[in-house]
């Protein structure tokens, strides 16, 4: 049996938005005989994944995307040398290119990620997903790329309206004439940046998403579809329930062949109330609901993990239709001493401590 | 028939869950009694009979409800638009 690998995660915010780090976690203890140390990496020491102390076993602030991965990877060798660390999953949009970037330099010192490589990241972009989709046959809204407030103008002639008004990484609006997409346009540059996308709006039965595994030769690992029964006033999913629809499996299939898709994702769609299929959004990392996978029997954080460290995982397909989740929003009761010791020192080290316990009882 | 009703899950308590719709539904133990009938291949006058045999009373109006659920599976989709017993 290989040894026990210790994991990194990122996206510790669960927030009321959650980023994915806490599911990857609880995904990752649910296979004790494969996983040992959990060790955290945190933007702020107010995430409230941090605090999960039988989740994660150390914490180690890093720095924000925006500074680059120079500075990413000068704190990631000092928790390499601090927890000897075999794998990372990163889990947040904003910091998948400099860990791509790192990529190379991390492998030198014998930790492995399993990620999208740059091209593949872009290529499922929002901007870029209407090229995919022209040479493939995966469906994709039709959609026209802004650059300019004047490109408003030509949203009737090519897209029509309603319209979906989308910002490149986040934010929509739903526009029925060009007034109101003017007012959008402005309104999601100011907000998240360009360009901004027009999106041909599908009048909705359902949302669907799937979180899937791709190995990097255009293979599926395993994938699960879910529907979401209870949204957030964001849009968020807060319940769901996994799915059996070979439909969405067959887009998914045909997404990993397509691109060649190295490591975790999410495919979400729309299903019009003709029953079509639409991809709206492909992010590249898992979703926050990616702990329904290991409920349902089919483990994918720890299927990347092992990917990660390079052993052989074979595909899988069965999972169990039928598995339902229902978010919950608690209070933690969190040490002081824990919270002082991350915001003074950068980083909170249990592992020592757990064994030692351990070793005592 | 669509398969699909076949894959249906369902509980003694009236609860049947749809694994491709993600969608849930409750029914009383006459409409669970169709579903599992139909669910082994039974022949109209079969679930018929055994609807009989199994619920006193319902016999003046059996064959219309038999036909008013049947309605209810084609409009949630749980078989073919054409289903007919």
């Amino acid at each position: 049996m290989n040894r026990k690998l210790t994991v990194a995660i990122t996206g510790l915010n669960a927030t009321d938005n959650p980023g994915p780090g806490v599911a990857v976690a609880r995904a990752l203890r649910d296979a004790p005989e494969h996983i040992g140390r959990i060790v955290g990496l945190a933007y702020d020491s107010m995430e409230p994944g941090i605090y999960q102390a039988e989740l994660v076993d150390d914490v180690f602030l890093i720095p924000y995307p925006s500074q680059g991965s120079e500075a990413l990877l000068r704190h990631l060798e000092h928790v390499i040398a601090q927890t000897g660390v075999d794998v990372i999953i990163p889990t947040l949009d904003s910091e998948l290119g400099n860990f791509i970037a790192v990529e190379p330099a991390l492998r030198a010192l014998g930790v492995g990620l399993f990620l999208p490589t740059a091209e593949q990241l872009e290529l499922r972009s929002k901007p870029q997903l209407t090229r995919l989709s022209e040479n493939s046959a995966l469906p994709v809204p039709h959609t026209l790329i802004l650059p300019d407030v004047g490109d408003v103008e030509s949203i009737e002639a090519e897209v029509g309206y309603p319209v979906a008004m989308k910002g490149a990484f986040y934010g929509a609006e739903i526009a029925t004439n060009v007034h109101e997409a003017i007012a959008a346009y402005h309104k999601l540059l100011a907000k998240w940046g360009g360009p901004i996308i027009a999106q041909r709006f599908i009048d909705g039965e359902s949302e669907l998403n799937v979180v899937a595994v791709g190995d990097g030769k255009g293979g599926l690992i395993g994938a699960v579809p879910m529907k979401k029964t209870v949204l957030t006033d964001k849009g968020k999913g807060w319940a769901g329930v996994a799915i059996r629809d070979e439909a969405l499996m067959e887009i998914t299939r045909q997404f990993m062949a397509t691109t060649r898709w190295r490591g975790p994702c999410e495919i979400e769609l729309i299903r019009s109330r003709t029953g079509e299929n639409y991809i709206i959004e492909i992010n590249p990392r898992f979703p926050a609901w990616c702990y329904l996978s290991a409920g349902a029997g089919m483990n994918l954080p720890l299927a990347v993990a092992q990917l990660a460290s390079g052993e052989v995982v074979k595909p899988m397909s069965d999972y169990r239709a039928g598995t339902m989740f229902v978010r919950i929003s608690l209070d933690q009761i969190v040490d002081l001493e824990d919270f002082g010791q991350l915001t003074s020192l950068g980083e909170l080290s249990r592992w020592n401590h757990k064994a030692a316990k351990k070793a005592a009882s | 028939m669509t398969t699909r009703i076949k894959d249906l899950a369902v509980s003694d308590n009236g609860f049947v869950f749809d694994p491709y719709s993600g969608s849930s539904f409750t029914t009383n133990a006459v409409g669970l009694h169709i579903i599992r009938r139909l669910q082994a291949n039974a022949s109209r006058s079969a679930i018929l009979q055994s609807l009989d045999e199994r619920f006193e009373g319902l016999t003046e109006t059996l064959d219309r409800d038999l036909d008013d659920f049947l309605l209810v599976l084609r409009q949630q989709k749980l078989v073919d638009p054409d289903f007919r017993l």
